[in-house]
């Protein structure tokens, strides 16, 4: 069951409890391009990586982002979830251990606006973002 | 070689995906999701589902569903291996569900460059819907590193 997260009761200042993830693995990446759809070989193959002039793959941006989609939908019904958006600040490597950040910074006109943050283990941040969410809750 | 303002406005062809349950299941076991609504379907039927729901973020990969995804891109001229993801927006407006049959249509919305011509942008937009039914807006951008016609080197 998805954790009901009382909009009407969100303050400015409320934190969301942080998201800790495990290394993302090769493993890791291999099935978020099956999942995803996002095939690009830069992610996957080594070689393409080289070619490229990298020294390894990197992870997908958006499988971060799909964290941070796990965040919010541990705290709020995904159907009262009206706006999610990321920038992609940093590169996240191969190996690394991503932790998702929320704040609320905004309770007004009937929309909790939530301020995002991914941050590897060595202070890194890789992606900042906003997800605005309806005090109404769902939309059918 | 800058990418003609031209191509602003400029559409590719609708793509559509059905949904299927055990893509779904894939995409939570690589995201690590443990909420079992996203996963078991008496799970999400008892938190009021009619069926394991679309997560946020994959409607990004609606999109991708034909045999070369990153043509919009190369199409331009354009390395992928130059290519970055630099934003991304959601604009929901309908929960989408397993089963469901989504279109993407997308336009490419601007081009321009930054630091002298060094950083090429794009922005795509992509609109989901069903049927006729709006499920969401996306906007993307991406930044291209332009290597001002060097020779990469390499053993390609």
């Amino acid at each position: 069951m998805t954790v009901t997260w009382e909009a009407r009761g969100a303050r400015v200042g409320d934190k969301l409890p942080p998201l800790a993830l495990g290394p993302i693995t090769r493993t890791t990446l291999a099935l978020f391009a099956g999942g995803s759809g996002d095939h690009n070989p830069i992610h996957l193959d080594l070689d393409v990586a080289r070619r490229a002039g990298l020294d390894d793959v990197f992870a997908h941006g958006m499988l971060s982002m799909a964290y941070l989609g796990r965040l919010l939908t541990d705290h709020a019904p995904q159907a009262a979830l009206r706006e999610f958006g990321t920038r992609f600040v940093a590169i996240t490597p191969v190996n690394a251990e991503p932790t998702c950040h929320g704040e609320v910074t905004r309770v007004e006109d009937g929309l909790v606006t939530v301020d995002l943050r991914v941050e590897l283990a060595d202070g890194t941040v890789t992606l900042t973002g906003q997800a605005v969410f309806s005090m109404e809750g769902a939309k059918s | 070689m800058p990418i003609p303002p031209s191509v602003i406005g400029t559409s590719g062809p609708p793509v559509t995906m059905t949904v299927e349950r055990g893509r779904l299941r894939l995409f939570a076991k690589a995201t690590g999701q443990t909420d079992p609504v996203y996963v078991d379907l008496d799970a999400a039927r008892a938190g009021g589902h009619p069926d394991l729901p679309v997560p946020p973020t994959f409607l990004y990969g609606i999109d991708l569903e034909v045999p070369d995804p990153f043509e919009w891109i190369t199409s331009l001229g354009v390395d992928l291996n130059t290519v970055l993801h630099a934003t991304q927006t959601f604009t929901y407006h309908r929960q989408a569900y397993a089963g469901d049959e989504l279109t993407a249509h997308s336009t490419i919305a601007d081009v321009y460059t930054k630091k002298g011509g060094a950083l090429e942008f794009v922005e795509r937009r992509t609109r989901i819907t069903r049927g006729e039914t709006p499920i969401a807006d996306l906007a993307q951008t991406v930044v291209i590193r332009v290597t001002g016609g060097e020779e990469r080197g390499g053993e390609a």
